[in-house]
């Protein structure tokens, strides 16, 4: 047997004890009853799955457990900060930046990324950052707004 | 047909428990509409409970895949009862509680049922009131209902609550007339938008879908699935498989599963699985299949005639006879099918991504000899849907599985599952002879469509003399004894047949412009009559800033219109492309599409049914056509199959065409059907060349470009 896996998961301490080349999806989903990561293709094609660990997007469904060891994982059920949506998650409402939902889990961890490593992003720099993430309703052009207005509502001062 | 078979009025008033209920009949028009005479409820069709506690339920079988009628269903109801939409609690898709309902597809939900739910919901307000004035001891003419609270004219203090007039009430009302509805004028919630009432849980992960239901002792399922559609097994060996810890294997006739309590285990106990095949002989694929549809379609069958369409020919002053070609396409929901089945004391409970909740159940109830009374479907959120998830194989699955097993089974389709078991929109041909008369008239119109059925061949304009063929269903499900022209399943896609039919006829009206040196809108305005879509033309025209063109650009930027009326909407669409001239490749820079959808319950949903749906039409256009050797399905994962990402999406301005005085009209589909000439239309304008094909792969644009000169 393997030694048990550590890492932090949307800020608290997690260790699991089982096969450490499981993908990280099944474990987010099956183990710890983390559904907000959805699959929609198991190839790492589409987004859906997006998660952060570290600062970088981990595509869940292709990424071992062991990966993630000692890291920092984010999932959308962590994006919430003391009971308050994120500016993200609230331009997303706002613009109606979702039909389905079903996508929105991996564009909001992809989008949060763009804009911890970008905070200013152009819009070209948007969709090319977002290109591999895809949605099916066609939510795309009000993805894009709902970046730039997040981004913008962090340039002004608190 | 066992699909006669209403919820039983006795079960779901015991589910309902205390209140009021309030049950609409729905006339036999609204049935024909959705196209089921034969499927008739029995006596009611909608119905919303008032409780004790002021809280108001809405039972609908009309499911939310992300077209927003959780929201717009809420709307309806609030405004007609009088109450806050967040007074409202929204049931959808559960067999068990919500009335009979054919499916949600069609763009149907707000044109159909939608009356029925606003008469439910005046219904409901004129009994409570009712109540109140034996209550207060006041005339019902001068009581007042606002935020679920009647009061008197006047005296505000006087009042009661709909929670407290429905404290052991118990009583029932059937809608068998209709109801007084509230006057557009006073509309304080339709017409509005309002946060959707799906918005939180969508941008937290707390949305369920199906696959994120979990129940105690559950397994996980994946299914054996033949190389290609028409093959059949001719060996397999379980044993490896059956020696991995915790793996159940089951097979039964057809069903060849493996499962285990953690999704991954079982996903690889799959590939443990020995089968050898025998192969049918694979011959067709994307290219060749138009020649055996036309070989093997039935004769068309005359649908519409007027006029002489044969003299009409001979007196044309000119003829035009063209041919339009479309592919296979998938539906490729984010969200593949997904079941979870639990077999409990008789009882089957299937939570399903399913677009047809009472169907599913029917089917699931016929596939396990069950009567239909024990058998309950249960609707969580659906990851879009897109005519895709009408079909429900994955919750038969998962029920013949739960009953085998005795354990609760997810079947969750892989990516590739989903595009084996996809009912494809088919490929299909139309074509047309149309002639102009001396004044650049339209005086003829002969249309033949093989294999996308009629859906959009009803033209906007009027030529006198009209002849519609029609060769093929559309729909070649189970149930028919005809064989499938089409190697594998298909089915319905959002506005199905409308695809192809408005690609072909709009081009086709464009090529008669080109030829006559006529700009393509005045062309059009110049055949229209219909008020409704000329002004629906020309608003378009005024937002995009249409310049008149006669003659195509050299540069390879030019601009597009097409229009159509599906689903009872008028839709104008004009787009601006850049071809480039070296690849062929389409960049699409910008869109405006005006829709005339009647009174729009609310405003935000149906523009982002018009983005949406244009933007999946891309798809279509430019990128998307299952390709496929025989039964065998090439594509079984985005990597292949290209769908619209975000580099390829224009902006899109959606207007809307206000018309409050219609009744509301389809908005899921009309947008996406004008996609194909739109777009091929502003392609001839920037480049001269004329495409007949979709998709316009770039290709196939490039062949095209080179054999008229242009690189």
């Amino acid at each position: 047997m393997k030694n048990p896996i550590h890492f932090q998961l949307n800020g608290q301490a997690v260790t699991l004890d089982i096969d450490d080349e499981r993908p990280l999806l099944g474990v987010l989903r099956g183990e710890l009853g983390l559904t907000g990561t959805k699959y929609g293709c198991g190839a790492a094609l589409c987004g859906a799955c997006t998660v952060m660990a570290d600062g970088q997007a981990v595509r869940a469904c292709k990424t071992p457990l062991r990966n993630v060891a000692g890291k920092s994982v984010v999932t959308v059920e962590g994006l919430m900060h003391r009971g308050k949506l994120s500016a993200l998650q609230q331009a997303f409402i706002d613009f109606g930046a979702f039909q389905c939902g079903y996508c929105t889990s991996g564009m909001l961890m992809s989008a949060t990324l763009l804009l911890h490593n970008s905070p200013h992003p152009t819009r070209a720099e948007i969709v090319s950052h977002m290109e591999r993430n895809l949605c099916r309703c066609g939510a795309h052009q009000r993805i894009v707004m709902a970046i730039e207005a997040a981004a913008l509502q962090r340039r002004q001062p608190a | 047909m066992s699909a006669r078979q209403p919820l039983e009025r006795r079960r779901f008033l015991q589910l309902l428990g205390g209140g009021i209920v309030v049950l609409v009949g729905l006339g036999p028009d609204a049935l024909q509409a959705e196209g089921a005479s034969h499927l008739v409820p029995e006596d009611f069709n909608a119905f919303l409970v008032v409780g004790e506690n002021g809280r108001i339920t809405l039972l609908s079988g009309k499911v939310e895949m992300g077209q927003g009628v959780m929201t717009s269903q809420a709307q309806m109801l609030a405004e007609e009862l009088g109450v806050a939409l967040n007074a409202i609690d929204v049931v959808l898709g559960d067999t068990d509680r919500c009335p009979w309902d054919m499916g949600t597809y069609g763009s149907l939900t707000t044109s159909t049922f939608g009356p029925a739910l606003r008469a439910a919901g005046a219904q409901a307000r004129s009994a409570l009131v009712s109540l109140a004035a034996g209550r207060l001891g006041v005339p019902e003419a001068q009581l007042r209902v606002r935020n679920g609270v009647v009061s008197v004219r006047g005296a505000p203090e006087k009042s009661i609550s709909f929670g407290a007039l429905s404290k052991g009430a118990r009583m029932v009302r059937v809608v068998d007339q209709p109801a007084v509805l509230r006057a557009v004028a006073t509309f304080q919630i339709i017409g509005t938008s309002p946060v959707r009432l799906d918005a939180i849980q969508k941008v937290t992960g707390a949305a369920k879908y199906t696959a994120d239901i979990r129940r105690p002792g559950m397994l996980y399922a994946h299914l054996l699935r033949p190389p290609m559609h028409g093959a059949t097994r001719t060996s397999l060996v379980v044993a490896s498989a059956e020696r991995l810890p915790g793996v159940t294997v089951v097979h039964e006739d057809d069903l060849i599963a493996v499962l285990h309590a953690d999704d991954e285990s079982a996903a690889l106990a799959l590939a443990a699985l020995h089968a050898t095949w025998a192969l049918p002989d694979a011959t067709l694929d994307q290219d060749n299949i138009f020649e055996h549809l036309l070989a093997t379609s039935p004769e068309p069958r005359e649908v519409t005639r007027l006029g002489d369409p044969v003299a009409a020919r001979k007196l044309a002053v000119r003829v035009f006879d063209t041919t339009f070609h479309k592919g296979y396409v998938a539906h490729a929901a984010l969200e593949p099918h997904a079941a979870l089945a639990e077999f409990s004391r008789g009882r089957m409970t299937v939570w399903a991504s399913t677009q047809t909740p009472f169907p599913t159940r029917d089917g699931i109830a016929k596939a396990l000899g069950l009567p239909i009374s024990a058998v309950r479907v249960i609707t969580p959120l659906i990851g879009g849907g897109f005519g895709g998830k009408s079909a429900f194989g994955q919750a038969i699955e998962a029920a013949r599985l739960a009953r085998i097993t005795g354990k609760p089974v997810q079947v969750a389709w892989s990516r590739a599952d989903e595009f084996y078991n996809d009912t494809f929109d088919p490929a299909a041909l139309v074509t047309i002879a149309s002639g102009v008369d001396q004044a650049g008239l339209v005086s003829l119109w002969d249309y033949s469509v093989i294999a996308a059925g009629t859906r959009g061949t009803k033209l906007p304009y009027a030529p006198p003399n009209l002849r519609v063929r029609s060769s093929g269903k559309l729909f070649e499900t189970a149930g028919t004894d005809a064989p499938s022209v089409h190697p594998f399943a298909v089915g319905a896609w959002r506005g199905p047949g409308a695809n192809m039919n408005v690609f072909a006829a709009e081009s086709q009206i464009d090529i008669m412009a080109a030829a006559l040196g006529i700009d393509a809108l005045e062309f059009r305005l110049r055949n229209l009559t219909d008020a409704r879509m000329r002004r629906v033309l020309q608003t378009a025209a005024s937002t995009f800033g249409w310049k008149a063109s006669t003659t195509p650009a050299a540069g390879g930027r030019g601009c597009g219109v097409a229009c159509c009326i599906d689903a009872g909407t008028y839709v104008a669409t004009m787009a601006e492309v850049q071809v480039d001239l070296r690849s062929g490749r389409v960049h699409v820079l910008r869109v405006v599409c005006a829709e005339d959808l009647g009174l729009v319950i609310n405003p935000e949903g149906a523009r982002m049914q018009i983005e949406g749906g244009l933007t999946m039409g891309l798809g279509y256009v430019l990128s998307e056509e299952l390709r496929f050797h025989g039964g065998e399905i090439l594509d079984r994962n985005f990597d292949s199959y290209e769908i619209p990402r975000f580099s390829v999406v224009p902006r899109i301005e959606a207007v809307l065409v206000q018309n409050d005085t219609l009744a509301p009209q389809g908005g899921g589909e009309p947008a996406i059907t004008t996609t194909g000439a739109v777009i091929a239309n502003a392609v001839y304008a920037a480049t001269g060349v004329r495409m007949l094909r979709l998709p316009m792969l770039p290709a196939r644009l490039q062949q095209a470009m080179l054999a008229q000169g242009i690189h």
